[in-house]
């Protein structure tokens, strides 16, 4: 398989989490189009590690990666928990209380 | 490895984006995380393809597991909507996500069919095939900047969850 293969992957992944975070109201599905966006990252430093023959610097920063994803992850979900004992609800429409 | 004319990366490239597209077509929120467990299971099966055991180890029992835990957790705490509610959400959600499917096939093809013949550089600095020499000898700054950004993250959480008890 080619390099481009690989991109063409990484591409499409990028696209359904950017479309994702664009056309969803949920935060909770906010936070899915993030991981997808994340695993398009991830997927395209393994393939960058794999074609230019370096995949040990390659492992290593997926897995500062997943460390990195992981802690993002649980805090999101912690403000999301927050906001949802406040609003009783998590349509982003209905978050007013910022508006400048 | 070959499959007929196919080669299994492309099978799992395939079933990698499907499964991404079901987990944010999906139509609740529960049958999302998991659809987003198998997105991340398809991708462990691509990072093993790809000689990378060390990284899919860790990104099926941290992405697939934990945070696969984490988002149902707190969908449970979440109250999310009903299957009434649902079904009545329904089509104004399908409608803003329908077209999304045929982005994705229609960007596949033309990228496709494109093919750019990325010549990626092999870095001539030295080369070190031991990922456990890499990550510990000589990327250990990484190693600090993972343990500050854990520590910020059990802080944050603390300080989220005692605000909110203190309400």
């Amino acid at each position: 398989m080619s390099f481009w293969f690989f991109c063409v992957c990484v591409i499409m992944l990028a696209v359904i989490g950017v479309y994702c975070l664009l056309y969803t109201y949920s935060l909770m599905r906010a936070l899915i189009g993030i991981e997808i966006l994340i695993k398009a990252v991830t997927l395209l430093i393994i393939a960058v590690g794999y074609f230019s023959q370096h995949l040990a610097l390659a492992q290593s920063l997926v897995i500062t990666l997943i460390v990195m994803e992981v802690v993002i992850m649980v805090v999101a979900a912690g403000i999301v928990l927050g906001l949802h004992h406040y609003q009783k609800d998590l349509d982003i429409r209905k978050l007013r209380e910022l508006k400048g | 490895m070959r499959l007929g004319n196919l080669e299994i990366e492309i099978i799992i490239a395939l079933f990698l984006v499907l499964t991404a597209l079901w987990t944010v077509m999906a139509r609740s929120l529960l049958r999302a995380a998991i659809g987003l467990a198998l997105t991340s299971a398809m991708l462990t099966v691509m990072m093993y393809k790809l000689n990378a055991p060390l990284a899919a180890v860790f990104e099926l029992s941290v992405c697939s597991g934990l945070i696969s835990v984490i988002f149902i957790t707190t969908i449970s705490l979440t109250q999310p909507l009903t299957w009434a509610e649902i079904y009545e959400h329904e089509r104004e959600r399908l409608s803003r996500f329908r077209p999304l499917p045929f982005i994705i096939l229609l960007l596949g093809l033309f990228f496709w069919l494109v093919k750019v013949d990325l010549a990626l550089p092999t870095v001539v600095a030295e080369k070190v095939t031991d990922v456990r020499v890499v990550l510990w000898s000589l990327r250990q700054l990484d190693l600090v900047g993972q343990i500050i950004c854990l520590l910020a993250g059990a802080f944050g959480v603390t300080i989220l969850f005692k605000a909110w008890r203190g309400k």
